[in-house]
C-alpha cells in the first residue's frame, strides 16, 4: 500500500515552498496596507481574496479531472501552500480576542463575522467563476490537452 | 523590517504550512469523518499559540521580531481562512447545514476563546 499524500517528502516541500511565497506575500501587504484604529483590516482583504481563490481553483481542478499527478502537485503547491500561507485565521481570531478584551465588542464581532461570513460568499463565487472557467476551456478545446494548456496560459 | 527578518518569516511560514499539512493529513488517516476535524484543530490550535505569542509580547517577554517569525510566520502559515472557508461551503453545498454553520461558526467561537486563553496565559509567563 502507497504511503499517505502527507507523508511524501515532494508533496511536504511543494507545500512549504508554497506556504512561504503565500506568507511573505501577506508580510508584504501587511507591511503596505496600514491599520485603522488597531485593526489589521487587510488581513480581512487577504483572506477574502484567498477565499475567493481557492474556491475558483480547487473547482476548476476538480472538473478537470481526478486529484493525481499535475493536478494534485498544483493544488498541493497553489491551494495548501501559497493560499494556505496567504491566507490566516489565527490573527482573525486573536484580534477579535484582543477587541472583545478591550470592551470593543461591535468592532469585534465585526471582525470575525463579517470575515465568515463574506468569506463564504468569496468562495461561493470563487466555486462559481472556476466552473465556467472550465466550462469555457473546455468549448475552446474540446480535446484533453489543448483544453489544458490553454488553461495554463488564460 | 530588515531583509532577514523578512525572510524569516517566510521561512517560519512555510514551515508552518508543511506542518498543516502534515497535521490534517494525519487527522484524516486516524479520523476519516464527514466533518473537516483538521482544520478547525489547526486552526483553533494556532489561535492558541499566536494569542501566547502576543501575550508574552505583550510585556516585554520576548526579544523583538520573534513575535513576527512565530506568529506572523509560523501560526499564520499554520493556520488557514481559505481552506476552512472551502469547507464550510462544500457543506453547505451538501445540504449539511448544520455542520456548515458549525464550521463557520462553532470554530470561529472556539478560535476566539483559544486566541482569548492564549492571550491570558502569555501574559503570566
Amino acid at each position: 500500500m502507497s504511503r499517505p499524500v502527507h507523508r511524501h517528502k515532494r508533496f511536504l516541500a511543494l507545500v512549504a515552498v508554497g506556504g512561504a511565497l503565500g506568507t511573505a506575500l501577506r508580510e508584504l501587504l501587511s507591511l503596505l496596507v496600514p491599520a485603522i484604529d488597531g485593526v489589521a483590516v487587510v488581513i480581512v482583504g487577504i483572506n477574502l481574496l484567498g477565499a475567493l481563490a481557492l474556491g475558483v481553483l480547487l473547482e476548476a481542478l476538480v472538473r478537470s479531472g481526478p486529484d493525481e499527478g499535475r493536478r494534485r502537485a498544483i493544488r498541493l503547491f497553489v491551494g495548501t501552500g501559497v493560499l494556505g500561507g496567504f491566507t490566516t485565521y489565527s490573527t482573525l481570531a486573536v484580534t477579535t480576542a484582543g477587541l472583545l478584551g478591550e470592551g470593543r465588542a461591535a468592532v469585534g464581532l465585526g471582525y470575525a463575522l463579517g470575515s465568515v461570513i463574506l468569506g463564504a460568499l468569496a468562495t461561493t463565487l470563487g466555486i462559481v467563476i472556476g466552473g465556467a472557467w472550465h466550462r469555457r476551456a473546455r468549448v475552446a478545446a474540446p480535446s484533453n490537452q489543448p483544453a489544458r494548456s490553454t488553461g495554463e496560459r488564460g | 523590517m530588515t531583509p532577514l527578518l523578512f525572510l524569516g518569516i517566510a521561512v517560519a511560514g512555510g514551515v508552518g504550512a508543511a506542518l498543516r499539512f502534515f497535521v490534517d493529513g494525519l487527522v484524516r488517516s486516524r479520523w476519516p469523518a464527514g466533518f473537516p476535524v483538521g482544520t478547525a484543530l489547526i486552526n483553533v490550535s494556532g489561535s492558541l499559540v499566536l494569542g501566547f505569542v502576543a501575550g508574552l509580547l505583550g510585556h516585554g517577554a520576548l526579544p523583538p521580531g520573534w513575535e513576527l517569525v512565530l506568529g506572523t510566520g509560523l501560526m499564520g502559515g499554520y493556520t488557514t481562512f481559505s481552506t476552512a472557508s472551502v469547507e464550510s461551503v462544500r457543506l453547505i453545498q451538501a445540504r449539511r447545514y448544520a455542520a456548515g454553520a458549525l464550521n463557520l461558526f462553532g470554530v470561529l467561537v472556539l478560535a476566539v476563546a483559544a486566541g482569548a486563553l492564549g492571550l491570558w496565559l502569555g501574559g503570566f509567563v
